[in-house]
């Protein structure tokens, strides 16, 4: 059997709109920089490094060759990995792996994205069936908006329901220094603001970021060894089942509901939303924060709203979800899921800053990508 | 709250049932003897596919992808092209720890990732280490008209190489360990193309 | 630590213009593989896809085979290079004790693409990709360095070219089997000196895949003779930047060797090993990568040719596939390389079946001028 594993260091960069002042590689080095002094170790003591992006958002081809200055990788054994939306949770996946299986003892994970230097949307689109969808095809805010209107249908939700969580996750956001977007909203202003895609608005919606973000796994003995209260990975779960959009289900998340009860099943958890302490969802819009809750299994299905309205999730609430102020505050699209993971990890080894749930032990982080890709990783505070 | 019967109980129905049809398919290529008739009725499908496949008109689409990108250069290679622009100057930077230098410079020394704030300037003449002559031509990536002289030139007062153009030289004439040096654009604009290639010096070969 | 097996293998044959899809391509090795092994897509619980966004001209190119690779419904994954990584992926999370039984797959359409589009944009976008640079050139600045440094000619790189073609002749799946001379590869069109279109892997389609399994699925599903175990594996990558190395030197690859061997258990590789499947992406690269693997001394890799060591009844077979010179499918190329080594283990390579192989070696490159290398040892 496998090694049991444990993160010990997190490091992002601040992450904003633009960074002028960094290119991709020193965006990197940034985040490495960092998570090696949050772990307390040297470029040295790095046995392996995974990173991924998507090709075509930055147009850097072997991302994994290109960023060696970055990543401090000259000589070591280097990995890419990539999933689109759900490529930071697929490197961390991937880090978390390669400690498990015996062959390496402290692993880097890394992601990271230039979103200011592409336009996203038509990166976004070729990922459509080129012979089949990629004509008809754009962007991904039009699936989630489509999916939202189907389950207010469905359930009663109502586009106030959003707005209650994307005020959520940016007045969380208000927390965390290292957020591209800290600004307190109403969800009266959340309502208030341009509609993007019906039932979707301006601030229901994640943002595009610049930054990056570095994970450190270690085996049991060494992150004992090195970490004062390691963030144990209890389970990694992926599950993806596209073929055409037509094959996708829109009132629930089928891959989500999928994932997480395999996860689940995995770390023993019963009732989530009682053994869970706090979650970082990698939640693309505020309506997603309604939508997939059914999904994660808080509760029946149409059971969200409901659960949001008596403030479950705020951060006073039974689970605090994104404390960090999640993805609508901030999206460096190849990091976001692996600084869900980070953050995390930060909360189980309590170095969450202004954003600490109190007492945090069972965490979990997921990750989401286009088309239905959905990642799930929970940590703990005890050994596995 | 059904948590205790994920697993199986988890996936829906739908996605089940197409499961299992992809299954039997696979199933089926396998077992084909096996007597169970919705098995054998999907590899007849199967079998049914293979022999249209011969007749059909197989169709290719054409395809670009335009996506329009900018790189932020970040401040070590711009402080680099601004000394080029400006100065037309090669610089190169140092490594605190192991002293070796590098050109073009870096963000952080390969063996000892340590910030690199030692810069020093190059006289920018050096020595051919290695060269092609491309003949093929690739109008979407090629600068120019082949034949296209690559070289890569170890400049003097640096560790490392650096791969560019060469210019003012017949093909024939090049030879590894040969003198250079950099010739500089008349029009500046910050980029590669600054210096504009590297031609044989005087001082012959080395 | 539990030990994984290689049960099953496939590829498809490589062929220019191949008219499947990606999905096709995927459908078919899988299918075979999964007969190969004996075993149904049930038994498998998560799939490493191998494939490449720019190849394929698709962001998340994974998702044009996750329905025909059988992942529905499992644990999938991807990685992005070449397929050695794939495998090493698909055996770390058999390791790590949360899987029993994983397929890896990779596909592959290089004439779909303009390859040197392509390669192009894996260069620096700040530095060197404005020059113009691809995988043909850089190669060619790699191969005249190492002329140089050990006063290598280009006729022996030739002799690589015409024994590998002559290889493939025994290979029904290889792309271009070809009785040619040493004076047919340097009589071909120049195109980067001192490269000529024979000195170079030709563009190709294809598609390859694995079933790997816990040693105790392994023995429960397959007979002795089906399984071939993944013995050593090691991985590592030089600096980016073609002047940051000196590109005749193998460090990458002699590191990664050195890990494969530890773990294996192999102290003489010359000795031990029966027969190796390198990459050859162009002619000089097998002579290099020789060296790096420690079967001579560096430097020493023409003459090790010359003298026949790695022809087909050589001391060391090296390449009787035809390898990546007879057909150069990308991120297939170390996957195909893995099967081949399968089969010469088992001794179902058929014509080009080596004598009495026990352990056979896999060897993979990343990026340009080979910046990173993965090298598996397989075995009885």
């Amino acid at each position: 059997m496998g090694k049991r594993v444990g993160i010990i260091g997190v490091g992002q960069t601040h992450h904003a709109a633009k960074r002028l002042d960094a290119s991709g590689v020193e965006l990197i080095a940034e985040a490495v920089t960092r998570a090696l002094d949050d772990a307390q170790l040297t470029i040295k003591d790095i046995d392996a490094v995974v990173i991924g992006n998507m090709d075509h958002f930055e147009n850097i081809n072997y991302v994994d060759m290109w960023a060696a200055d970055g990543l401090g990788s000259c000589m070591k054994p280097v990995f890419k990995v990539t999933t689109g939306g759900t490529t930071g949770t697929t490197v961390g996946a991937c880090g978390y792996y390669h400690a498990a299986s015996g062959l390496f003892d402290v692993v880097m994970a890394v992601g990271w994205e230039k979103n200011s230097e592409s336009d996203t949307q038509a990166a976004i689109s070729t990922c459509a069936n080129p012979t089949l969808e990629r004509d008809s095809f754009a962007g991904a805010i039009g699936p989630l908006a489509t999916e939202y209107s189907m389950y207010m249908k469905a359930y009663g939700a109502t586009e106030e329901d959003a707005a209650r969580v994307a005020a959520r996750d940016r007045n969380n956001a208000c927390n965390n220094p290292f957020a591209h977007i800290r600004q307190h909203v109403t969800v009266e202003e959340v309502l208030a603001s341009p509609m993007l895609s019906y039932p979707i608005k301006f601030l229901d919606m994640c943002p595009r970021s610049d930054g990056a973000c570095a994970v450190i796994f270690a085996v049991e003995e060494k992150a004992k060894r090195l970490c004062p209260r390691p963030a144990w990975v209890h389970c990694s779960v992926v599950r993806h089942d596209y073929t055409h959009f037509g094959d996708l289900e829109w009132t629930w998340m089928p891959t989500l509901e999928r994932a997480t009860a395999e996860a689940y099943r995995l770390a023993g958890i019963h009732d989530p939303l009682k053994e869970l302490d706090v979650c970082e969802l990698y939640l693309p819009a505020s309506t997603c924060g309604v939508k997939w809750m059914d999904s994660c299994w808080f509760c029946e299905k149409g059971g969200a709203p409901e659960l949001i309205r008596k403030g479950t999730f705020e951060m006073d609430g039974e689970l605090p979800i994104n404390p960090s102020g999640g993805v609508i505050s901030c999206n460096p699209i190849g990091a976001t899921a692996l600084i869900r993971v980070g953050e995390a990890a930060w909360q189980i080894m309590g170095r969450a800053g202004d954003r600490q749930v109190e007492g945090a032990k069972k965490a979990m982080a997921t990750g989401f990508g286009g088309c239905s890709w959905s990642d799930v990783f929970i940590l703990g505070a005890d050994l596995p | 709250m059904g948590i205790e019967t994920a697993g199986a109980a988890a996936v829906p129905r739908r996605s089940q049932r197409r499961f299992k049809q992809v299954r039997e398919v696979i199933d089926a290529l396998r077992h084909g003897t096996r007597r169970n008739t919705r098995r054998l009725a999907a590899k007849r499908e199967v079998k049914q596919l293979s022999d249209w496949k011969d007749q059909v008109e197989v169709m290719v689409h054409h395809g670009k992808i335009s996506v329009p990108y900018s790189w932020t250069v970040g401040s070590t290679l711009s402080k680099w092209y601004v000394l080029m622009r400006d100065k037309g100057e090669i610089w190169a930077n140092r490594c605190p720890s192991c002293g070796k230098v590098y050109v073009p410079p870096k963000i952080k020394c390969n063996d000892c990732y340590k910030d690199m704030n030692d810069w020093v300037k190059l006289p920018g003449t050096g020595i051919l280490e290695s060269y092609t002559v491309v003949h093929y031509s690739e109008p979407v990536i090629q600068p120019q008209e082949p034949p296209i002289i690559y070289g890569l030139v170890k400049m003097d007062g640096a560790d490392t190489a650096m791969v560019h153009l060469m210019g003012e030289v017949e093909p024939e004439q090049l030879m590894v360990g040969m003198r250079v040096e950099a010739v500089m654009s008349e029009e500046r604009e910050a980029n590669i193309f600054d210096i504009r290639y590297f031609r044989p010096s005087a001082g012959g070969e080395a | 630590m539990e030990r994984v097996a290689i049960i099953g293998a496939a590829q498809t044959k490589y062929e220019r213009n191949k008219p499947d899809t990606f999905a096709e391509m995927i459908y078919e090795v899988v299918s075979k593989a999964l007969e190969d092994a004996g075993i149904t897509i049930k038994e498998v619980d998560n799939v490493v896809s191998v494939s490449s966004d720019f190849w394929d001209g698709r962001t998340i190119s994974s998702m044009a085979i996750s329905d025909a690779s059988g992942a529905f419904g499992k644990d999938i994954t991807t990685v992005e290079g070449d397929g050695t990584f794939g495998a090493l992926y698909g055996m770390m999370r058999i390791l790590s004790g949360s899987f029993g039984c994983t397929v890896v797959c990779a596909h592959h359409k290089g004439t779909e693409s303009n390859m040197r589009g392509i390669t192009n944009t894996a260069f620096d976008p700040l530095v060197e990709r404005r020059l113009g640079l691809d995988s043909i050139n850089s190669a060619a600045l790699q191969a005249r360095r190492y002329m140089s440094k050990w006063g290598v000619w280009e006729e022996q790189f030739a002799r690589v070219s015409v024994k590998n073609h002559g290889n493939a002749m025994r290979n029904p799946l290889a792309m271009l089997p070809m009785e040619i001379t040493v004076d047919d590869v340097m009589a071909s069109r120049k195109l980067a000196d001192p490269l000529k279109l024979l000195d170079c892997s030709p563009v190709t389609d294809g598609a390859a895949a694995l079933i790997l399994a816990a040693e105790r699925n392994a023995k429960k599903w397959t007979t002795n003779k089906k399984r071939v175990w993944m013995k050593g594996v090691g991985h590592c990558s030089d600096a980016f930047r073609l002047g940051d190395r000196d590109l005749a030197d193998t460090r990458a690859l002699k590191q990664a060797a050195k890990k494969a061997y530890a773990m294996a258990g192999i102290s003489d590789p010359l000795k031990e090993i029966d027969v190796a499947e390198i990459c050859d992406a162009f002619s000089y690269m097998e002579l290099m990568w020789l060296e790096g693997l420690g079967f001579c001394d560096d430097g020493m890799g023409a003459e090790f040719v010359e003298r026949g060591h790695a022809d087909f009844d050589g001391a060391l077979p090296v390449n009787p596939s035809g390898g990546r010179l007879s057909a150069h499918p990308v991120q297939v190329a170390g996957l195909a390389a893995m099967a081949e080594c399968v089969l010469q283990v088992r001794g179902e390579a058929g014509e080009r079946q080596v004598d009495g192989v026990e352990t056979a070696l896999a060897h993979g490159i990343n990026g340009m001028c080979g910046q990173a290398h993965c090298v598996w040892i397989l075995g009885k």
